[in-house]
């Protein structure tokens, strides 16, 4: 199973380059050039996404250093005694809306301080690799094209990360009590 | 709303940095945090202009049309406000396929894109169509088959069974989705009461 896992994810980026290259060379398109012009593309899009992601690291950095992640935790201990949820799991569940690679961090220091294999370390993994970042993607999606009013996108981002956190409890403990 | 979260984010920790005597911590931070946030922007640079470029070969060779007819029954009904055979159904396949294959890089560029055609069918161009809130939703809520980062930290750190959290992870990440898309369905509706 695994094999087969490592050998799509090996092969699944260049069978891809190498199909759009010859399909797009049949068709007579001129390839280098159009790539050129599209990666162009990509360039003015980081340039405009730049200032947003800023914004949001700034924010985060800050409510991280200064303690104030920390503070609403212990202000969270009581309820998490008592619906019986690991208090260690609260950071990674806090902050996976908001940083990827910070969640990312935290999932990773998990599984090395409790191990892979641990209940606490497959939740990491369940958990992480179930929901996404859902105030980046916003930023980064709505900051390419411009758009100032998310509607409810972050109201349906938010509440579907918290649906992906209590199944993430719920399947872990039932598949590996 | 996020004009709100980002200002609490910001007044809280300046206000709990100063009870706490770390103003010196959340000053660095500020500046760590812009730092961070170049950096990120700067790997994503590489990828973004890399997979714009071969999707910018893909669009012209036709194949994003082809795809997104081939599927349109389905995404047609997620998307109902999208024309069929709009060039957005393509951009938005591919990035479903990218984020369930877990390749998380391939799939920002094609989102964007996605958000670009969409932008083009906005009448309002600062606010959000219905539309492209589906596809943030479908995005947030990510179906994984394969979450190659975790098997592969699981796999450094030793696992006896590194595959083994592909299971929990899909059907984790499969309610997610369920309550997304709900979600969505219900807001939508209630959107498209309120402005006729």
């Amino acid at each position: 199973m695994y094999q087969w896992i490592s050998l799509i994810s090996l092969w699944a980026i260049p069978v891809m380059i190498a199909f759009i290259l010859v399909y797009g060379w049949s068709k007579s398109v001129p390839v280098y050039e159009t790539f050129v012009e599209g990666a162009r593309g990509g360039l003015t899009t980081t340039i405009r996404i730049l200032p947003h992601l800023i914004a949001m690291m700034v924010a985060v950095t800050m409510f991280r250093e200064s303690g104030a992640l920390d503070w609403l935790l212990s202000f969270l201990a009581p309820l998490l005694t008592f619906l019986h949820i690991p208090k260690e799991i609260v950071p990674l569940a806090l902050l996976r809306p908001i940083t990827g690679t910070g969640s990312l961090a935290i999932a990773t220091d998990m599984i090395a301080q409790y191990g892979p294999d641990s209940f606490l370390g497959r939740l990491a993994a369940t958990m992480q690799g179930s929901t996404d970042t859902t105030l980046y993607v916003l930023t980064v999606y709505f900051g390419a094209v411009g758009i100032r009013n998310s509607a409810y996108a972050l109201r349906v981002g938010l509440w579907s990360d918290l649906a992906g956190v209590i199944f993430s409890l719920v399947i872990v403990s039932y598949v590996f009590s | 709303m996020l004009n709100v979260i980002w200002l609490a984010l910001i007044v809280i920790s300046i206000v709990v940095a100063a009870v706490n005597g770390r103003i010196e911590a959340v000053n660095q931070a500020a500046f760590e945090g812009a730092k961070t946030g170049v950096t990120v922007c700067f790997g994503l640079l590489s990828v973004l202009a890399f997979w714009m470029g071969m999707m910018r070969i893909a669009e012209k060779a036709g194949l994003l049309e082809g795809l997104a007819r081939l599927l349109s029954p389905i995404i047609s009904r997620l998307f109902p406000d999208v024309p069929k055979g709009h060039p957005a159904m393509g951009y938005i396949l591919s990035n479903m396929s990218a984020n369930l294959l877990g390749l998380g890089n391939a799939a920002t560029p094609m989102g964007l894109k996605a958000m670009e055609e969409l932008q083009k069918l906005n009448p309002d161009k600062k606010n959000a169509t219905p539309a492209m809130c589906t596809l943030l939703a479908i995005n947030t809520a990510s179906i994984t088959l394969i979450p190659t980062t975790m098997i592969a930290i699981r796999m450094q750190y030793g696992s006896a069974n590194p595959v083994e959290i592909v299971g929990t992870t899909l059907l984790a990440s499969f309610g997610a989705t369920i309550v997304a898309l709900g979600l969505d369905r219900w807001h939508r509706y209630r959107y498209h009461r309120k402005s006729g």
